[in-house]
């Protein structure tokens, strides 16, 4: 017997306490069979329609020219010049602003665990961070306009001090412009899905090194960093496929100058380009889908070295 | 961190770094002509024509998406917790997709699949309802299932079984009651998502909130920055008087 019959008897047998003593047969089992996987039934009817379907049309559609053949030359020109370059440009800005993020987001995290656990500062950043890391779009590029556009808060105030950074060559409306921006939303999901992996940490461990010998170095070094690298890096991945998806935000902030994925797409499918390059679009987002799940199927391996350590 | 001199530094300069933008945007809705400063951006928000409709077309669709989310996940969740725990890495599996699936790929299908769709679902924000609930699934599933596995739960439904309690019942009375921070959690993370969502409602053109937001912006900056900090401050309060309920109900607990 299974564990999964177990608590299916444990769950239903006490339902019917005057039924017959369930007699096995096959055509009982089966019954049961398919009364246990029906429950699961409406969630996959659900997500089979509104999130298989389309990406099933996607990956079709990248597929067929515009009478519905079957043709390679959408794909061919999504990673040619112009398209292959926005792959290029979006995955050095996510993978860019990812490494930054995971970097600051880790010290921040770090420094409020520092604090009380149930303390104002830690109910104060974890939702700041809920809120901040789902920051994005028009608000965030008009706050970064107001600090440091041609005339934000911050660019006077330097230029104040001496310092004229768009003499100096910045533009708030460019990649590096773009790469800040990102940060600011990359740094709290940073926090939130990384501060479990270091509330993990377990005192014992620095304690039971300490008595050993070790110095903090040591310890840092073969104790810390080992535990501690697998989720870091699983987090990274994690933000990196944030940016790359990141859509609104780079919209609202250089309407199209950087060339990105995401805006490609979006300008294709709402007929801004020719209207007879659906399925450009659709190759495109294909394209998109193939980077974020290799990346996903890394976070999903590091993942499982990480629970080794953290259950 | 030990140093505590350290860390408040540490802690002082990422304050700065999300305050200033923060101060800038509350500047900048505040500028007025000349050089002077007035709430007279503040005090347009009321006169807006197409706010109120917005903000009340996004509230129903965020309605709508946390009644559909929860109707389809808490039994979906709890089946799986109860009846199928081999096929919790499925179920896990599948709604964690969306992630790996950018909104602006998902809305390139949603077009064509539902392109010859009835009115009601193409020509009306209940596709966005629809498609949302997709794309909050990562994170309902996450927290409606640390939620259930933080209970006793086929305990408790043995028990509320063998009392005689019908699946229904059981359902609504013992399982929703005992997972309701994760409940409230997953609602509100629906709502937030909801309320910022922008890449598939301005495909699909619909005129939801966020969308309204981005083409005022164009016209009138400063009433677009101050609605959105509005909306910030908002999302902010609410995630933080859940979390000071949530640490109540804990401590509370501890103690009994």
């Amino acid at each position: 017997m299974t564990a999964e019959t177990v608590t299916a008897a444990a769950g239903v047998a006490p339902a019917a306490p005057a039924a017959a003593p369930v007699r096995p047969g096959s055509a009982r089992r089966v019954l049961s069979w398919v009364a246990g996987h029906l429950g699961l039934l409406p969630f996959l009817l659900y997500t089979g329609v509104f999130l298989g379907a389309p990406v099933v049309m996607v990956a079709v559609g990248a597929f067929q020219d515009n009478d519905g053949a079957f043709t390679t030359d959408n794909l061919t020109a999504a990673f040619a010049d112009q398209f292959g370059r926005s792959f290029a440009t979006s995955i050095e800005l996510s993978a860019l602003t990812a490494a930054a993020g995971a970097i600051l987001g880790a010290i921040l995290a770090n420094a409020v665990l520092g604090s009380k656990p149930d303390g104002l500062l830690r109910k104060v950043v974890s939702s700041a961070a809920g809120v901040l890391a789902n920051f994005g779009g028009v608000p965030l590029a008009f706050a970064f306009i107001a600090t440091l556009g041609s005339i934000g808060i911050v660019t006077k105030a330097l230029a104040g001090l001496g310092f004229d950074i768009y003499a100096g060559g910045f533009n708030l409306f460019t990649f590096t412009g773009l790469a800040i921006v990102y940060v600011y939303f990359q740094i709290p999901l940073m926090v939130i899905v990384f501060t479990p992996a270091l509330e993990g940490m377990r005192e014992q461990w620095r304690e039971a090194a300490a008595n050993l010998g070790a110095t903090r170095a040591q310890y840092f070094r073969l104790i810390a960093v080992p535990v501690l690298l697998p989720p870091f890096l699983a987090s990274t991945l994690l933000l990196f496929a944030n940016a790359f998806s990141a859509y609104a935000t780079a919209y609202a902030l250089t309407t199209g100058v950087v060339p990105l994925v995401p805006i490609q797409i979006g300008s294709l499918v709402s007929g801004n380009v020719v209207a007879d390059q659906q399925n450009l679009g659709k190759a495109l987002g294909l394209g998109m889908v193939v980077v974020v799940a290799l990346v996903m199927a890394i976070y999903a391996y590091l993942q499982k070295r990480a629970s080794r350590w953290l259950s | 961190m030990k140093n505590k001199a350290l860390r408040w530094t540490v802690l002082a300069l990422f304050g700065l770094y999300f305050l200033v933008p923060m101060g800038a945007s509350v500047e900048f809705s505040l500028r007025d002509v000349n050089n002077t400063h007035s709430f007279s951006s503040w005090g347009k928000i009321l006169d807006e024509p197409d706010l109120l409709p917005t903000l009340g077309t996004s509230l129903w669709v965020a309605a709508g998406t946390v009644a559909l989310t929860l109707l389809l996940m808490v039994p979906t969740v709890s089946w799986v917790h109860l009846r199928k725990p081999k096929l919790r890495r499925l179920i896990e599996g599948v709604s964690l997709l969306p992630l790996v699936i950018p909104p602006i790929v998902l809305v390139n299908g949603v077009l064509v699949v539902f392109r010859d769709a009835p009115e009601v679902i193409n020509g009306t924000p209940v596709i966005l309802v629809l498609e949302y609930v997709i794309l909050a699934l990562p994170f309902t599933y996450r927290t409606l299932d640390a939620g259930l596995a933080a209970i006793s739960l086929p305990t408790l439904v043995e028990a509320a079984r063998s009392l005689g309690a019908s699946w229904p019942t059981v359902l609504l009375r013992v399982i929703v009651p005992n997972i309701r921070s994760a409940v409230f959690g997953a609602a509100f993370l629906n709502l937030a998502l909801v309320l910022g969502e922008y890449t598939l409602a301005s495909i699909l053109l619909m005129d939801t909130f966020p969308v309204w937001t981005v083409s005022t912006g164009q016209s009138e900056a400063g009433v677009s920055v101050a609605v959105s900090l509005l909306s910030l401050l908002v999302a902010f309060l609410l995630l933080f008087v859940l979390s000071l309920v949530a640490g109540r109900r804990k401590a509370s607990r501890g103690v009994a």
